[in-house]
């Protein structure tokens, strides 16, 4: 098994084939996809390859320290050129080409018109644990 | 006997070992580990008495425990097996175990970790799983924090105030596990407020009962969240609700109003109503009134022009609005609604995507996409 991280961006990746932002949906529209997203995790956690996943707020800032007894220097909020993490989920799947096959599926979470959004995910495997048998 | 009526025992329990001379953080280990001891014990044969059997049990934890301790710290034990004579403890010492779990030194997350353990009797593993964190993280913020209490001592113990302050705070976290933190919040409530007469206490139980009594019809079974407004009152728990009711007429009859007592105010007014276009929002709005000499927060605030919406006209809601913090979360929220109510859709929508970004939790953030969506279609 292997660890694999499926990183969904709300700025950065290159633009989604179906790319009419979600507020210009229809009610039904932002139903189905909401539906596709809670079915892929339930569907996830049964195959047993769901391990977590988080969703993370549009907010957020650079932090540095800034040398001993001095509070740390913070910039942001977020410049709009920004590459920004919108959520993360991690998988634990026999294979990369599964890794891969996920990824593609949830790509496909539906959007205006119902049709499949195509939106570009990033997929990073987990540097692994060191094997058990010496060669 | 189950889960809950043996963890009723816990305190007491606790409370005999301090009383009989053991320090409060390996006494607290102690009654764990009788606890843990109980549940396949007492599943084969419940004792006659039940307290008996987990003080007999804890002080032997206890004494092992102390006896290893001063076997690495190379000291005599100090305590004979059989105990001392102690008074058996009364109220005021199960009290004082919350105001200790309650300790000002103690950061929120500890003191509700403390209070979940040593006065509510949940295992720490019960109590990971309901904060989703990891079992030896919640370990060690328990062991640390009474270590805190420890070197603190019972000088500076908790009051009552910052012990309903935990207690609101468990009870806000609600159901994310196998343990309902809201359930076991109401539990030590009810406690505390048997335990001593303050208004603020039994306000504070009326405000929990009438909210987790619309627990049910607060979301679907999808996790979408059902506004207020959209709620099936028949789904509301009227057993509940009566009784919370009974205890804020009680108690703002004794004329001593406090934070508590006014939300519970508002929420009575809520549940009182059978359908929404019923609710007295004019009396809402006072007590929003009254709340805010306790406690002029931006959140009150916020609420408050939700109600002067109700009440006086979405213009009235939005010059409510308009006096509160930018910044507030779910501001945005506030003003789509009231936007749309006073017909300016278009700005409401733009408000709704707005609410829908900066929503601090997912199924708010779904909930306002799709409020998004449905105004959108309006306009179209």
């Amino acid at each position: 098994m292997a660890k694999y991280l499926l990183l969904k961006h709300y700025r950065g990746a290159p633009a989604p084939v179906n790319d009419v932002p979600m507020d210009q949906w229809t009610p039904e529209e932002v139903e189905a996809h909401i539906g596709f997203m809670n079915d892929f995790a339930t569907r996830l956690e049964s195959s047993g390859e769901f391990i977590d996943g988080q969703a993370l707020s549009p907010d957020g800032m650079w932090v540095r320290h800034d040398g001993d007894g001095r509070p740390p220097v913070t910039d942001g909020p977020f410049a709009e050129t920004k590459d920004l993490i919108a959520g993360w989920m991690v998988i634990d799947v026999d294979s990369e080409e599964r890794a891969i096959e996920l990824a593609g599926e949830l790509s496909a979470a539906p959007g205006a018109g119902g049709e499949p959004i195509h939106e570009w995910l990033e997929v990073r495997p987990f540097l692994a644990a060191p094997p058990a048998f010496d060669h | 006997m189950d889960d809950v009526e043996l963890r009723e025992l816990v305190p007491h329990v606790l409370s005999v070992l301090v009383r009989r001379g053991a320090d409060f953080a390996t006494a607290e280990d102690a009654v764990q580990e009788a606890l843990i001891r109980a549940l396949p014990a007492w599943e084969r044969e419940l004792p006659a008495d039940p307290t008996g059997w987990l003080v007999t049990v804890a002080w032997r934890a206890f004494l092992d425990m102390a006896r290893s301790e001063a076997t690495r710290r190379d000291r005599e034990v100090r305590f004979d097996v059989e105990p001392p004579a102690g008074a058996v403890p009364s109220a005021d010492d199960t009290l004082r175990l919350y105001f200790l779990c309650a300790h000002v030194d103690l950061t929120a997350s500890s003191a509700v970790a403390l209070t979940l353990r040593a006065v509510g009797g949940l295992t720490t593993r019960q109590i990971a799983q309901a904060y989703l964190v990891p079992e030896r993280t919640m370990a060690q913020r328990i062991s640390r924090a009474k270590r805190t209490v420890g070197q603190a001592g019972v000088d500076r113990p908790g009051d009552v105030a910052t012990v309903m302050r935990v207690l609101y705070l468990v009870f806000n976290e609600g159901y994310s596990g196998a343990i309902d933190l809201a359930a076991e919040a109401i539990r030590l409530t009810r406690q505390l407020a048997a335990l001593v007469d303050d208004p603020e206490v039994h306000g504070l139980l009326a405000l929990m009962l009438l909210h987790h009594a619309r627990r049910r019809s607060r979301t679907r079974a999808d996790g979408s969240i059902v506004p207020l407004a959209e709620q099936d009152r028949s789904q509301w728990d009227a057993g509940l609700i009566a009784e919370g009711i009974v205890i804020v007429r009680a108690v703002l009859a004794r004329d001593r109003l406090g934070e508590y007592q006014a939300q519970a105010a508002i929420a009575a007014l809520h549940a009182d109503a059978p359908r929404v276009e019923e609710t007295d929002w004019v009396q809402i709005v006072e007590w929003y009134d009254e709340l805010l000499r306790f406690a002029d927060t931006p959140i009150v605030r916020l609420n408050r022009a939700v109600a002067v919406g109700e009440a006086d006209g979405a213009a009235a809601g939005l010059a409510a609005l308009a006096e509160v913090d930018e910044h507030v979360p779910r501001r945005d929220a506030v003003a789509a609604h009231l936007h749309e109510k006073n017909g300016d859709l278009a700005v409401a929508a733009r408000l709704y995507v707005d609410a829908a970004r900066n929503a601090p939790s997912l199924a708010e953030r779904d909930h306002q996409a799709r409020q998004a969506a449905r105004v959108n279609q309006l306009l179209r």
